[in-house]
């Protein structure tokens, strides 16, 4: 690896570096009260202290969040695939979904509680419910976005609409839908914290709000930077088999300078 | 001898109803087995519509399509096409974009799974013919413009169809990788013998490629002027004879313009 390259890796560690380090010191010298905002000292100190309970609580989250996203995908990529193939479709139920999708998922909630009571059921629900709209929507715009030359190709050679799907479709909209995997993940963790806030007694958002009654902010920052960790490492998985799918259609730095 | 296409009397209109645009009018063009024709034509005189016509991409209007015998309703198995731009599919590697037609065009697709390696050496083959065979695993992107399109020539032929349709296919590329390809395409011809339709406004490459040359009124448009080319390959681009033919289609469609 050139010096360049090292330094593009450890980049990313020493803007964090760099960020705790002011963090650490405006604590320090504006005297901010550990309740308003600790410093990362003592949020890793809490870190440490409370690791048992963290690590038990994220596992959940965790599982919540995997299984409500790979719902989301399956569901996702055939409400895509159907949006892109069929104009009815497209026309009735598209409408409906972006009305949905405006509906903010926290309200929907207590409505889950209701029906399933609290706990996994309505973080998995919740879950899959922030995250499929990004997934359908890409999947779907991969589709409707194929070149019309491409379509000639495969049509001159007599290939059925089956086909053309196989060979053209879903290939095509492979970019587009590892790039909303992308963001759908971390919309997902979003969604299973959202709903263990509101309704749960188990879960890293549970973990939180509790640590907040007993005004342990410290613990509730902690809380925050496993959630991070995990949504950062979730991503990267995306970005990992997103580059092995795709790498045809990233050819170049972009506009990167 | 029944031609091998007969396009009888054929109307086209783009739109429908009267704000349409007649994009043929009563074109009329017969091709024998085997032979290699071109149209040509001022641009905008319907030689593309044409072969979307005989490729069964769209439907006429008015009169209809035959070949080998069989009304034209939609694509046919025996037909190979290859446009103006490679349209290449990036996810497929060089050999993986000329083997497409066998997987899709029977008899071929139902035993291509089994057959892979027959296939495959089949497409290395022909990639060989056309001068690629050190980039079967290259990306489309990986290659330069010609190469693409001698990709597509390739996919264009894999499964040895009857007739082979050619819109423009070296309208993008320079002058000399022209050149070069109409020689490929030539030595293709005289190896498979299939019939081919080439639409062009390149004169020079019509002449140089095809056994009769036939030109096209300005829109909406007709078969209005047929040449024969009865010069030997590989044939002189610069010899006298030649020269004299391109002039005469030149001023033939100059007059058409004018009309």
């Amino acid at each position: 690896m050139t010096g360049n390259g090292r330094l593009e890796t450890a980049l990313p560690w020493l803007f964090v570096i760099g960020f705790l380090l002011v963090w650490q010191l405006a604590c320090l010298v504006f005297h901010i009260p550990a309740f308003v905002l600790p410093s990362p000292t003592l949020i890793a100190a809490a870190l440490q202290k409370q690791i048992g309970p963290i690590m038990e609580n994220s596992w959940v989250t965790l599982l919540r969040t995997l299984v409500g996203f790979a719902i989301a995908v399956v569901l996702g990529v055939l409400l895509g695939l159907a949006i892109g193939m069929f104009r009815f479709i497209y026309r009735g139920l598209y409408p409906v979904l972006v009305g949905f999708n405006s509906i903010p998922k926290v309200a929907v909630v207590p409505v889950f509680v209701i029906w399933f009571g609290i706990g996994t059921i309505p973080a998995v629900l919740t879950a899959f419910l922030v995250s499929f709209f990004p997934i359908a929507v890409n999947v779907a715009t991969g589709l409707a976005t194929i070149e019309p030359e491409l379509l000639d190709v495969m049509r001159v050679l007599g290939a059925k609409r089956r086909t053309i799907l196989m060979k053209i479709g879903l290939p095509r909209s492979m970019p587009y839908f590892f790039a909303s995997l992308k963001v759908a993940i971390t919309l997902a963790f979003v969604g299973t914290i959202v709903s263990e806030t509101v309704a749960s007694n188990s879960g890293i958002g549970y973990l939180m709000m509790a640590a907040t009654a007993n005004f342990d902010t410290p613990l509730v920052f902690a809380g925050l930077i496993v959630i991070a960790v995990m949504g950062i490492a979730m991503y990267a998985l995306c970005a990992a088999i997103e580059h092995r799918m795709t790498f045809w259609a990233k050819r170049g730095e972009g506009l990167m300078a | 001898m029944r031609p091998f296409v007969d396009i009888s009397k054929v109307s086209l209109t783009y739109g429908g109803g009267p704000g349409g645009t007649l994009a043929l009018d009563d074109a009329t063009l017969r091709i024998g087995k085997g032979e290699f024709v071109a149209v040509v034509g001022p641009s905008g005189c319907g030689k593309s519509t044409l072969l979307k016509l005989v490729s069964g991409l769209h439907p006429a209007t008015r009169g209809g399509v035959l070949v080998a015998d069989r009304e034209v309703d939609g694509p046919l198995s025996i037909v190979g096409m290859a446009f103006q731009n490679p349209i290449m599919l990036p996810w497929r590697s060089t050999l993986e974009n000329v083997l497409l037609p066998l997987e899709i065009v029977e008899p071929h697709a139902s035993r291509f799974r089994s057959h892979q390696a027959e296939y495959r050496e089949k497409a290395l083959d022909i990639l060989s013919v056309v001068g690629l065979d050190d980039f079967p695993d290259h990306y489309p992107w990986q290659l330069s413009g010609g190469m693409q399109q001698r990709t597509s020539l390739c996919r264009a032929l894999i499964h040895e169809p009857e007739l082979l349709l050619l819109d423009e296919p070296f309208g993008a590329l320079d002058a000399f990788t022209r050149e070069e390809l109409w020689v490929v395409l030539e030595n293709l011809w005289l190896k498979q013998r299939f019939t081919a339709i080439l639409v062009t406004h390149d004169l020079t490459e019509a002449v140089y490629l095809a056994d009769t040359v036939h030109v096209c009124s300005k829109r909406p448009g007709r078969i209005i002027a047929s040449t024969a080319v009865n010069l030997p390959r590989p044939r002189d681009i610069y010899g006298s004879e030649f020269v004299s033919i391109v002039r005469s289609l030149k001023d033939n469609i100059i007059e058409v313009r004018a009309a």
